[in-house]
């Protein structure tokens, strides 16, 4: 370990890796910097397909996609700790952050003159969907779960109910079914599932698993362990029917109730990292530079994304951008233009563009809208889709040419 | 009489109709890619699924070793192929890639390992 380097990068999973053997190949002093025993995030404990179909035009398991970075990290011979914390991140100067490292032998201070920050996202907890009751053991989140099954090979129940049906949600439902334990059913307070068609079709229809949708779990009862839960009917506002509670026996509830940005040690930082509301990640330009010189984000802490592949791409985007931070000792200085949200736009990752070069953005809409353009309004440039859905974040590229004309503003719709 | 197909080779879905005129496809549309129709036309006649799950694995840094088949299996073969990998037991250290089983349930088909487990020294 060296005392300073030109950029250390937190967290281990596709993003952090992605970055990391990025920054070596483009001749940065890199540390990678992991949590866990092991090197690869959540990909790691995937054992479904869907990994990669971007990134390496082949369709992977999470692990092999995992594997197939860590391929590339080990010929590079990036230099790395594993069980280690950062608690820290302390911005000392424009070229100079002071990281804070734990690990099982004991306290570092590492200077660095950029931080890829990737710690990825944490679940949403049975607290914060509402969900009253007892703490008894059986509820877990997805995650918790997929880490009990397929890393430590234990099952943690035989009846499961299932809350969410977003892609997570399903592909643990298919999981259980598949290990033998009974799905009772997936809860679902939209009126339609919240995940991927394909994936109702082969996690669901495949295991004749049922699919409540306009429901949500009130209460968890049991005595030590979780024996049912109470649901509810909701309508189209969400708001509870009377008299509509049903009771269905269990043993075993899965939360897979979306996804947060983890941000904890950026909100913890003296230099103000500045967060957007909307995707709970700090917010960014299109460098990827938060509103701290030399912090870059990247991966599911910056916006939760649908594909591990964009996770990736957003690795790379980081760690050409630390590049040129450590060779111009800071980013080049730019007036930032921010990316107004018009008509069904919920989301947009980054916030700011410059306008003068050609840029990758992370769109997500409000409401599903068949056949729409999605536009630019100040300059009138259309991108024809065939359909917007809350569910799936569209990714656009626009050209250098496609920014002319923007004088400083930028508002992004969608039309009909 | 026309059947509709969501295809699940990859994320975008397609929505694929197959006309099938006494119990013979006569025509296909909707697919985006080859692979798509392909599955469309194995969905009809014999719907297949890649299974996926872990291993027991001795003397790992992890406990399991993740797997799958390396071809699709017929369908109501996955509860047979299932309990087979429930059967078993690897020895560390495994290379993602790796055969874990050979022609598992004598399908012609094998079973490889999706994640590389190292030996760990007691």
């Amino acid at each position: 370990m060296k005392d300073g380097y030109d950029c250390v990068v937190i967290g281990a999973g596709a993003a952090g890796i992605a970055a990391a053997v990025k920054c070596e190949e483009l001749g940065l002093d890199v540390l990678m910097i992991e949590s866990k025993e092991r090197l690869g995030g959540i990909p790691l404990q995937c054992t479904h397909p869907g990994f990669g179909n971007f990134y390496y035009d082949e369709n992977l398991t999470g692990a092999e996609f995992a594997e197939r970075l860590l391929d590339r990290f080990e010929k590079d011979k990036v230099e790395y700790m594993t069980e280690a914390h950062v608690s820290s991140i302390g911005y000392v100067s424009h070229l100079k952050k002071k990281v804070e490292v734990i690990n099982p032998s004991g306290l570092f201070s590492l200077d660095t003159k950029t931080v890829i920050y990737s710690t990825g996202a944490r679940e949403r907890h049975r607290f914060e969907t509402g969900i009253q009751g007892d703490r008894l053991s059986g509820v877990y989140t997805a995650g918790e779960a997929q880490t009990l099954m397929d890393i430590y090979g234990v099952m943690p129940g035989e009846r499961v109910v299932v809350v969410g049906s977003g892609d997570i949600g399903l592909i643990m439902a298919r999981r259980f079914a598949l290990e033998n334990a009974e799905v009772v059913g997936v809860i679902e307070m939209q009126p339609f599932p919240g995940g991927l068609t394909r994936n109702v079709v082969q996690c669901l229809h495949d295991f004749d698993i049922l699919l409540h949708t306009q429901k949500i779990v009130k209460e968890i009862r049991g005595q030590k362990r979780v024996e049912e839960v109470v649901t509810a009917d909701v309508d189209e506002e969400l708001e509870v029917m009377p008299n509509s509670e049903e009771i269905i026996e269990c043993d075993t509830v899965a939360l897979a109730t979306g996804l947060v940005p983890y941000t904890k040690i950026l909100d913890e930082m003296e230099a103000e990292v500045i967060m957007d509301p909307v995707t709970r990640g700090p917010k960014v330009d299109e460098n990827l530079e938060t509103s701290v010189p030399g912090i870059f984000a990247a991966g599911n802490v910056l916006t939760i994304n649908d594909y591990v592949d964009f996770a990736a791409y957003q690795g790379e985007n980081a760690a050409e951008s630390a590049r040129i931070f450590v060779e111009n000792d800071g980013m080049p200085s730019k007036d930032w233009i921010e990316v107004k949200r018009g008509r069904n736009v919920r989301s947009v990752v980054p916030q700011y563009i410059s306008g003068c070069r050609e840029v990758t953005l992370n769109i997500r809409v409000k409401k599903p809208e068949p056949a729409v353009d999605v536009m630019i309004r100040e300059t009138d440039e259309r991108i024809r889709t065939t359909s917007v859905n809350p569910g799936e974040m569209l990714r656009l590229n626009i050209s250098e040419e496609a920014l002319v004309g923007l004088e400083n503003k930028m508002t992004l719709e969608v039309e009909r | 009489m026309s059947e509709k197909i969501v295809c699940i080779m990859c994320p975008l879905g397609c929505e694929i109709e197959a006309g099938v005129k006494e119990g013979e496809l006569v025509e296909i549309e909707g697919y985006g890619c080859e692979d798509g129709k392909e599955y469309a036309e194995q969905e009809l006649a014999s719907p297949k699924r890649t299974v996926m799950s872990v291993v027991k694995c001795k003397d790992g840094d992890f406990p399991t070793v993740s797997v799958k088949t390396s071809e699709p299996v017929e369908k109501e073969q996955i509860e047979e192929v299932m309990k087979a990998l429930s059967e078993i037991e690897v020895q560390a250290p495994v290379k993602a890639g790796d055969v874990i089983m050979k022609d598992v349930c004598n399908l012609g088909i094998d079973v490889v390992a999706t994640r590389s487990v190292k030996k760990v020294q007691d």
